[in-house]
């Protein structure tokens, strides 16, 4: 028998189905592959009790024939999601041990599923990063090294943790979510793909929210037809996510291996930036070629506002988040530390709780939102919100039915490499995601590639609303075509 | 507004004009919570009737209760105002121990209620109009109790996240009066209509009041906000001595300095909480968990089509078809359940038309006189609107006299029954019986034969033959026979 870890999602349910190996066996495979790998410090929480009988669980049901679509698939969590009775802090020190009496819908879906929980996995603290450095319970390292090189890469952020599991085959998919390009940016970092679906698409009952206009949970996974099968089971209408939207949920695993042809792809010359590295160019010329080869026509398209996006996006988040994150004021649960006023058990609580990034966006998004700022910023970031969003519906109304970009301006970074003097430096990660969550778009990056020195490249594509399923066909095409990649293992 | 009627103040530079305006925090009447299915009843055990979403657990999310914003749009259509069909839910954001998100979800720059206006009843049956500037929804928070220990502070998060309309009124209030006839006719439209019920010590109904002073005809002073108010009478005092305090000031050469102030009932005066420099920045902008609440017109419409009878209608009602006076109309429908237990008489009297206005006058001053002077109020009264009913009947009909009436009515509420029956048993029944009463006409007539020649020259004389009478009888003469009687025996 092959090892069990390497198994695709979709050919880990056959096995399961054809009794080739159980539930508990493969969750076994993984728990094994968690604890040797705790080097790259993946899981920030372990749950292989809950892990095995969960595993159990799901044989009986497949034993019975009565298993669900995701009968006995260990995945793994990001520490954003709620998991009842399993410690949930978003990476930050403020959540101390905080321990939910609830799950979040997401999660309790996957479950629902017969998923199974291997434990919670590592993020920027509250999702703020692009290189999973911000979380208290340190930095998480990337499989993929550059050739001949022994030092340690970022798998990109926040969803860094679900990004470096789901590569160095810890767990056979994993949730994360996405807020300017938490989901699609590691994904591009590590060769897995990753699928921020529209805004809407899934409940964010549950989930710690960093910006709620941007927030959405998505799966990151070893193929597009797993990412395919994990969203079914995550999307979905909540009535008490009065943001999630009422659609039913296609099979969206029927859209891979779909025809293409004829479907026009949008070439965004405003994503071709001055002095973007070579590799990424030609990648993007590849991804091209492969789509036309398949079928499909490539249109140049135009989003004038592009340019805008970033720092429209860095007004719009920082401002929901200095909200968001009130609530952890030491006073309910989490963190407290005391003081001799209540101001002072605030200010105490928050300045030794909060990480250096939070602290700073909490601060810019304060200021962005002060009378008297208020205009120039915020209103003026939302203007362009919807300008941006215009972009997108010219384009799309223009009968195109996809576009594709590169995913990131470069692969991925050395821990401690960027940033450190400048946080610009790293915010400019997201530069080619940013605008996807800002019209509220599904999107999907998908491995297309390797740089110079050995490390995965992926490309973007962007969808219609609720169009997540021309994403799977297009994914699929690009996923054929540049084949998978795998990390060679070093720990 | 009248503004002929308004008091003006006097102070040692002449005359002194007050411009007050309220925001008033009207609890909704609902089962649930603005945003959360916990429940709303007063009066449990602290933090018995909390959510997650009520203490803001992480990952928590809002979801809009409908009937909250059904009892809105009532209120506002109650207040006669504009009913916005699309508004939108602001984050109001401060930190506070007993706010768990670290913002109040309220509404700010698009409420669901736009202008309105109210008619309040004044003395001597005068009214003023009131503006309505805005209503709008927002979240109560939670409360702190200070008194469990002596080193820490405790919060009950029962109230946490219950609806709050907050209506804001134009500067339209001219004095102490007209403020609290304002809060008086606010509270009474929302128990009509159900929205609220108004108890203020419950704290269902608190208000902010903004006072300032000018000169009549200039233009407004700078005000100060006495917070938190929850009693009518208290709202009456904090205005007069703030609107005092702050002419003072002024006269002495000083200035008033924008402040919240708070009203100390025990002391009967405004003290300053803090000033405008501490103002909360409250970083208002749109909840991006909510999206903006939209209905229809058809909504409103349904909502309107079911508004039951309002106080103004009612008492528009009872001064047309009963012929009482505004007076007296405004005096009935002022509490719903005065004007529901006067319908109640209404609807059982043998004839309405002839004794509805006798009914009021029965109401107003004989229970309502005695319900004051034992502190009840109506839906206690041992008389009940079946009983009055009767007692007003055998008046109307002539069995009894209004003097007997009064002897009844106090029969009835000591011992309770059926006054008809206790009549009949007790023999009241008036004396319409003319050869019963013509032997007591004749013997005080023969008994008094001065007074009788006298008659003739001083008609006026006549009543003091009818009380004789009348006392003879034991007051169970007809007053109308025994006049007749006499005028035809004394020759008048």
């Amino acid at each position: 028998m092959t090892d069990l870890t390497s198994l695709t999602l979709a050919e880990a349910r056959k096995g399961l189905a054809d009794k080739t190996f159980t539930s508990l066996e493969l969750t076994d495979a993984h728990l094994s592959a968690i604890e040797a790998a705790r080097v790259l410090n993946a899981f920030v929480m372990e749950t292989p009790d809950q892990a095995r009988a969960m595993a159990r669980e799901a044989d009986a049901k497949i034993a019975k024939d009565d298993a669900g679509p995701l009968a006995g698939i260990p995945l793994g969590i990001k520490d954003l999601f709620a998991t009842k009775g399993v410690r949930t802090t978003a990476c930050s020190k403020i959540l101390g041990n905080f321990v939910p009496t609830y799950e979040s819908t997401v999660t309790s879906q996957l479950w629902r599923d017969g998923a199974v929980m291997l434990g919670k996995l590592n993020n920027d603290e509250f999702a703020m990063g692009s290189a999973n450095e911000t979380s208290c319970f340190g930095p998480v390292g990337n499989p993929w090294r550059r050739e001949g090189s022994n030092t340690t890469l970022v798998p990109g952020g926040s969803s860094g943790g679900s990004a470096s599991a789901v590569a160095a085959l810890l767990c056979m998919g994993a949730t994360a979510t996405d807020t300017g390009g938490s989901i699609r940016q590691p994904a591009a970092f590590t060769a897995t793909v990753g699928i921020k679906p529209t805004y809407g698409r899934c409940s964010r009952w549950g989930i710690v929210a960093f910006a709620s206009s941007l927030d959405q949970a998505g799966p990151i996974a070893r193929s597009v037809r797993d990412a395919a099968m994990l969203l079914r089971s995550m999307a979905g209408h909540d009535p008490k996510d009065t943001t999630s939207v009422d659609i039913a949920v296609p099979n969206y695993e029927a859209a891979i291996g779909k025809s293409v042809k004829g479907m026009k792809i949008g070439i965004p010359r405003e994503y071709r930036l001055d002095g973007m590295p070579a590799e990424i160019d030609r990648l993007w010329s590849e991804g091209r070629a492969w789509l036309e080869a398949a079928g499909a026509e490539t249109v140049e398209v135009s989003l004038p506002h592009t340019k805008y996006a970033l720092p429209a996006y860095y007004i719009v988040a920082p401002a929901e988040a200095s909200s968001n994150l009130a609530r952890y004021d030491g006073v309910r649960y989490g963190l407290r530390e005391q003081g001799k006023t209540i101001t002072e058990l605030y200010e105490n609580t928050r300045a030794e709780g909060f990480g250096a990034e939070v602290r700073r966006r909490v601060m810019i998004g304060t200021y962005v939102l002060s009378a008297g700022y208020y205009d120039a910023y915020y209103l003026r970031a939302q203007k362009v919100r919807t300008l941006i969003k215009k972009d997108f519906e010219d384009c799309f109304a223009g009968g195109v039915d996809a576009i594709l970009t590169p995913a990131t301006p470069s692969a991925a970074f050395g821990i401690g490499e960027k940033g450190g003097a400048d946080p610009v430096e790293m915010y400019l990660n997201d530069i080619f995601t940013v605008t996807v969550n800002m019209a509220g778009l599904p999107g999907i990056a998908v491995p297309a590639g390797k740089d110079a020195q050995g490390l995965p490249l992926g490309l973007q594509l962007i969808g219609r609303p609720f169009e997540e399923e021309t994403l799977f066909s297009l994914g699929e095409v690009i996923e054929q075509a540049a084949g998978r990649f795998t990390p060679a293992r070093w720990w | 507004m009248s503004t002929a009627t308004h008091k003006l103040l006097k102070g040692a530079t002449g005359d002194w004009e007050v411009v007050i305006g309220m925001e008033i925090h009207a609890q909704v009447t609902s089962n649930a919570k603005l945003f959360s299915g916990a429940s709303t009843a007063f009066g449990g055990e602290p933090n018995s009737q909390v959510s997650l979403v009520d203490v803001a657990m992480p990952g928590m999310l809002p979801v809009i209760n409908e009937e909250c914003v059904r009892q809105a749009v009532r209120t506002g259509l109650g207040l006669n105002a504009k009913i916005n069909l699309r508004s939108v839910f602001d984050r109001k954001n401060y930190f506070y121990p007993d706010l768990p998100q670290g913002y109040q979800i309220s509404q700010y720059a698009s409420p669901i209620v736009g202008e309105g206006e109210v008619t309040v009843e004044l003395d001597g049956g005068k009214t003023a109009t009131v503006g309505i500037e805005r209503l709008h929804l927002e979240q109560d928070p939670g409360k702190m109790l200070h008194d469990q220990s002596p080193s820490m502070s405790y919060i009950d998060f029962n109230r946490c996240g219950v609806a709050l309309m907050e209506i804001v009124s134009k500067p339209d209030i001219r004095d102490a009066e007209q403020a609290k006839a304002y809060v008086t006719k606010l509270r009474s439209i929302m128990r009509y209509l159900g929205t609220c019920d108004g108890d203020m010590e419950k704290g269902s109904l608190r208000a902010d009041v903004n006072v300032s002073v000018r000169k009549p005809g200039a233009p407004l002073g700078t005000r100060c906000e006495i917070k938190n108010m929850n009693s009518i009478t208290f709202i009456g005092q904090a205005i007069e001595y703030e609107a005092r305090r702050q002419i003072e000031i002024i006269e002495d050469g000083g200035k008033i300095e924008q402040e919240t102030r708070r009203f100390d009932p025990d002391k009967g005066e405004t003290r300053s909480m803090r000033s405008k420099e501490e103002a909360h920045d409250y970083r208002y902008f749109p909840d991006p968990d909510l999206l903006p609440l939209e209905f229809s017109q058809a909504f409103v419409d349904e909502l309107k089509a079911k508004l039951p009878e309002l106080p103004d209608q009612k008492k528009a009602r009872f001064v047309a078809d009963f012929g009482l006076s505004a007076y007296d109309a405004s005096v009935l429908v002022a509490e719903r359940e005065s004007a529901l237990f006067y319908e109640t008489v209404l609807d059982k009297l043998a004839n309405r038309a002839r004794d509805g206005k006798m009914a009021a006058n029965w109401v107003i001053n004989e229970l309502f006189g005695r319900l004051n002077k034992e502190g009840r109020d109506i839906t206690g009264s041992p008389v009940g609107a079946e009983q009055l009913a009767a007692i007003i009947d055998l008046i109307g009909e002539g069995t009894i006299s209004g003097k007997i009436a009064k002897d009844l009515f106090e029969i009835v509420w000591q011992e309770g029954g059926d006054p008809r029956a206790l009549v009949e048993s007790r023999g009241m029944k008036q004396v319409t019986d003319l050869s019963a009463i013509e032997k007591v006409v004749d013997d005080i007539i023969a008994a008094n034969p001065d007074k009788a020649a006298q008659v003739k020259d001083k008609p006026q004389s006549l009543g003091w033959f009818v009380g004789q009478v009348m006392k003879a009888s034991g007051g169970k003469a007809n007053p109308q026979s025994v006049n007749d009687l006499l005028k035809s025996k004394l020759g008048v």
